[in-house]
């Protein structure tokens, strides 16, 4: 364990920025789950596992020979559909229901999806090349691979683009008028289930986007879909529902961590480290809680 | 009464004379044994509680570990045994290994009490599925960390000691059988005498309204640290005799197997039905018969069947089995069914 990304100004940056453009992505997948998490009320653990699968169709699409970077395109037009039959067959199940029973499903969800993609791509750790080559910067000190800023900047078009239309569309509307009150917007007219699935494909469309560029510019594998899954949600409580710039930032700030965290306890413990995160992160808003509630007795 | 302890003394003769009547199936009945003890202890904070837990996989894990390290590392070097990697540099003598499995049980069962204890107070507070993910996230950082650790193998794992040699081939099958139905039946006393207390209505008070509950002078918080505590005791020693019946160690395989065992345990309490003595015992039966059936005809398809079920099951049975009985045969479980009523539910349907 050493201590070199302090004391070396340039390796610092390098993380930082390693960090950052690795945070939009993450903040992109956590928008979506905030999106259905204030609507339906739903914790998606398999939303981990639709970015895992996004990025297999950019990397099948490498494969047969069109560059990845179109999956930008083609994988949220697939995941929506696949995010629409997975709320026809199961969640509009458990959308009224307990929370845990909504949790427990989307872990069923989750194991199968990791499982039948084993099945068809395969255990090995593949990745799409972009061959986009990389920038230099500050006397070449600092490398930043091409694919990482084309994917941060992908990731801002889309979020930019979304919360325009969730202000300006009608399905928009329908979508904040039904999470902020379910009932009332049925009795207004709202078809909730329509909202719902909407809502739902969207979620899986932007875990198709995220997916596609993570398979550009970093790995994927089939069992790698829980730990996405956890950052989301860690961003997510993090920055509070409906809170868009703080998605953005704390995105940014795990991202931050992690290389951080790499750099000084070694890859090995990148991902414990994210999830022992989560805990503190949990325990600490607890006791924050807990002082609220004295307060008030 | 009468009626009770004649099925308790036929299960118990059966239970004992298990191993000499299949004896095929040794290894098959001490994971069950080990199956039933999760599913009934995760049931006392799950289903009793209401505090539903993805993270009992850590004093699983935890009891596994520390088990097998302290039977090795009470008579020789822990940290050359793991280099070794299983090979015969060490051998346990007889004596050797049952003082260590005796000492191992105990800490294992010993430790995650406490570490729940120490845990307990911050991460109990969390409601709903803030503790739910929480627990989840303890459980895979747990097996995260654990592979990273080199004493305990890091990542090529941890054998533990082979069972040694007292002269007949069929010992090493039934010492581990006695074994986990020795704890099945102590997890089960233990078990039964609690839900007979005034505890186990401060746990169901806990789970059908904490606030109201608190607002009684009840103090949730310490019942809740006792109630996770009582099932992080049995997790360690289920662990322990775990570690020792599969014979190797892999950080996220076997040990914090949150995919598997600490999906398994959850899914076997609520197929069986949630708060209820008996519901765990069946659905992990059910559940275990199922999954070998599964494991040994679709090869390769079982996790698939995996996903499947728990999404069946969740969706369609969430009251689980002994639910089911309960709403068919109401007398049977000591409600008091109005004639009239029934009449009026029949016709309405």
């Amino acid at each position: 364990m050493d201590f070199l990304v302090f004391q070396y100004p340039m390796i610092t940056l390098q993380a930082c920025l390693d960090g950052i453009l690795l945070g939009v992505l993450f903040a992109l997948i956590a928008y979506g789950m905030a999106l259905q998490w204030g609507v339906m009320n739903i914790i998606n653990i398999a939303q981990g596992d639709l970015v895992i699968l996004g990025g297999y169709i950019a990397y099948f699409m490498y494969l047969y020979g069109i560059h990845p970077a179109w999956g930008v395109i083609v994988a949220p037009v697939i995941m929506y559909f696949v995010g629409i039959a997975i709320y026809k067959l199961v969640i509009n199940k458990v959308v009224d229901r307990d929370l845990f029973i909504s949790i427990l499903a989307t872990f069923g969800i989750s194991i199968l999806f990791m499982q039948l993609m084993n099945f068809a791509f395969g255990a090995d750790v593949v990745l799409a090349n972009s061959g986009y080559g990389t920038t230099m910067l500050f006397d070449n000190n600092v490398v930043l691979p091409n694919s990482k800023i084309f994917s941060a900047f992908i990731s801002i078009v889309f979020a930019v683009c979304l919360v325009i239309y969730m202000k300006k569309s009608k399905l928009g509307r329908a979508i904040r008028a039904t999470a902020q009150n379910a009932r009332a917007a049925k009795i207004l007219g709202v078809d909730t289930e329509k909202v719902y699935a909407a809502t739902f494909g969207i979620n899986a469309a932007l875990c198709g986007v995220a997916g596609a560029l993570i398979s550009i510019t970093f790995t994927i594998h089939p069992y790698m879909g829980l730990p996405y899954t956890i950052r989301s949600f860690m961003i997510v409580i993090v920055a509070g529902l409906g809170n868009l710039p703080g998605v953005a930032m704390s995105g940014m700030g795990l991202g931050v961590f992690e290389e951080f965290a790499d750099y000084i306890l070694g890859t090995e413990f990148r991902i414990g480290s994210v999830f022992l995160l989560l805990v503190l992160i949990l325990v600490y808003r607890r006791f924050k809680l807990s002082r609220k509630r004295e307060y008030l007795k | 009464m009468n009626k009770n302890f004649i099925l308790y003394a036929v299960i118990l003769i059966f239970g004992l004379a298990a191993p000499f009547l299949f004896p095929a199936f040794k290894v098959q009945l001490s994971i069950l044994c080990v199956l039933i003890v999760l599913a009934t202890t995760w049931n006392i904070q799950g289903g009793e509680m209401g505090y539903n837990s993805f993270g009992n996989i850590l004093f699983y894990g935890l009891g596994m570990y520390l088990c097998a390290s302290v039977q090795v590392g009470m008579f020789f070097p822990l940290a050359e045994w793991t280099e070794s990697g299983g090979e015969k540099t060490f051998v346990h003598t007889p004596t050797q290994f049952f003082q260590g499995m005796a000492v191992g049980l105990v800490v294992a069962a010993i430790v995650p009490t406490i570490v729940a204890g120490l845990i307990g107070y911050s991460i109990l507070g969390l409601r709903g599925h803030y503790f739910a993910i929480c627990t989840l996230g303890l459980g895979v950082a747990a097996g995260e960390i654990s592979g990273g650790i080199e004493i305990i193998g890091a990542g090529q794992g941890f054998t533990t000691p082979p069972f040694p040699n007292v002269g007949s081939l069929e010992a090493r099958g039934e010492f581990f059988y006695f074994l986990s139905f020795f704890t099945l039946v102590l997890t089960f006393i233990a078990v039964r005498s609690i839900y007979s207390t005034r505890f186990k209505l401060i746990l169901n008070a806990i789970r059908d309204n904490e606030d109201k509950a608190e607002a009684m002078g009840i103090e949730t918080m310490k019942y809740k640290i006792i109630g996770w505590m009582i099932s992080a005791f049995f997790c360690g020693l289920a662990g322990g005799i775990m570690g020792g019946l599969v014979g190797y160690i892999d950080s996220t395989d076997v040990a914090f197997d949150g995919r598997e065992m600490g999906v398994f345990m959850v899914l076997m309490a609520i197929l069986g039905g949630k708060g209820t003595l008996w519901g765990p015992i069946i659905g992990a039966t059910i559940f275990h018969i199922f999954k070998e059936g599964f494991w040994t005809f679709f090869l390769g398809w079982q996790y698939v069947a995996l996903g499947v079920l728990i999404v069946v099951i969740v969706i369609y049975f969430p009251e689980g089995i002994m639910g089911w009985l309960r709403e068919k045969y109401p007398e049977r479980f000591g409600e008091v069914v109005d004639e009239k009523d029934r009449k009026a539910q029949v016709e309405l349907k």
